[in-house]
C-alpha cells in the first residue's frame, strides 16, 4: 500500500512537473536568464507548489500519523552551516548551467536521450561522492512538526 | 491554455504530490533525499523506487495521452550536461535538498534553513546562466 501510494505521488509530481514546463531545460534557462527574453513561468510553478503544501501539510498534520506509516519524519536539523551553503551554491551553479535539478532530470529519463542519461549518472555520481563526507547532520529526524 | 496557468496547474500537481506523501507515508517529497536515499543505502527502498517510476511515468502518461512528453531537448553539449549533473548531484547532498525539497515542501513548512538553501540556489543558478549565456556566448549550444 504504501508503494502504490508513493507510485501515486509519482506520476502526480511528474504530470506536474511536465505541465509546469519543468521538463524543458529551454523554459527553466529562460527564467534563470534574467537579462535573455525573461520567461517568468517559474514563478507560477512554484506559487502553486508552495500555496498547495503549506495548506495541504497544516491538514494532513492535525492527525497524530501519517495514514500509513508510525510517524511524520520532518527535517530535525535547524543548523545554518557553510555545508548548506556551499551545497545551495553548487547546485545552483548545476542547474544554472543545463537547466536540469533531480526531478525534472529523473522525468526527462523516458524521453531516452543520451545526454540526459549522462546527466543523470552524473547526478548520481555526485550524490554517491557527498554522502563519503563526514556529515553531522547524517539522518536526523524528528517525529512531529 | 496560457503557459503560466499550465504551469500554476503543474505547481498544484507537484503540491498535492507533496501533500499526499506527507498524509500517507509522513515524508517529505524532496527528489534528491528520495532517490538520493537509494544511492547512500538508506531503508524503505521500495516507496522510493516505486515514487520515481512514477515521475518517469508520468510524462509518458502525457505522451499516450495528448501526443507530446512535454520533454524539452538537452540545451547544452554533452560536457556541460556532465558537469551539471556532478554539481547537482553533489550540491543537493550537501546540502540536503533541492528545488523540490527545499523550495517546495521547506518553503512550505517556513523552514530557515530551506528559505536561506533556495534563495543561495537560485541566486547561483542565475548567476551561472548569465555568465554561460552572455559571458560564455551560450557556451555549448
Amino acid at each position: 500500500m504504501k508503494a502504490w501510494t508513493a507510485l501515486l505521488a509519482g506520476v502526480l509530481f511528474g504530470l506536474g512537473l511536465t505541465l509546469a514546463g519543468m521538463t524543458q531545460p529551454a523554459v527553466v534557462l529562460g527564467f534563470l536568464d534574467l537579462a535573455g527574453a525573461w520567461n517568468p513561468r517559474l514563478v507560477f510553478v512554484m506559487a502553486g507548489a508552495v500555496v498547495t503544501t503549506a495548506i495541504g501539510y497544516r491538514w494532513v498534520w492535525r492527525g497524530q500519523r501519517p495514514w500509513l506509516d508510525a510517524s511524520f519524519q520532518l527535517p530535525a536539523v535547524r543548523r545554518i552551516d557553510g555545508r548548506l551553503l556551499l551545497g545551495a551554491a553548487l547546485f545552483g551553479i548545476g542547474w544554472g548551467i543545463a537547466g536540469y535539478c533531480p526531478g525534472p532530470a529523473l522525468a526527462s529519463l523516458g524521453a531516452g536521450l543520451a545526454p540526459v542519461f549522462l546527466l543523470v549518472a552524473m547526478m548520481v555520481l555526485g550524490w554517491w561522492l557527498a554522502a563519503r563526507l563526514p556529515d553531522r547532520n547524517a539522518d536526523a529526524n524528528e517525529v512531529k512538526p | 491554455m496560457h503557459p503560466w496557468l499550465l504551469s500554476a496547474i503543474g505547481g498544484v500537481l507537484i503540491g498535492l504530490s507533496a501533500v499526499l506523501l506527507m498524509g500517507a507515508l509522513g515524508r517529505i517529497a524532496g527528489i534528491s533525499g528520495i532517490a538520493g536515499g537509494l544511492v547512500v543505502g538508506a531503508g524503505d527502498r521500495a516507496w522510493r523506487i516505486a515514487f520515481i517510476v512514477g515521475l518517469v511515468a508520468g510524462p509518458w502518461l502525457l505522451q499516450w495521452w495528448q501526443g507530446d512528453s512535454g520533454i524539452g531537448l538537452p540545451q547544452v553539449r554533452w560536457p556541460w550536461m556532465a558537469l551539471a549533473g556532478l554539481l547537482v548531484g553533489f550540491g543537493t547532498r550537501l546540502g540536503g535538498g533541492c528545488t523540490s525539497g527545499h523550495g517546495v515542501c521547506g518553503i512550505a513548512r517556513l523552514s530557515p534553513r530551506s528559505l536561506l538553501a533556495t534563495a543561495v540556489f537560485v541566486a547561483t543558478s542565475m548567476a551561472t546562466a548569465f555568465v554561460m549565456r552572455h559571458m560564455l556566448g551560450g557556451a555549448g549550444a
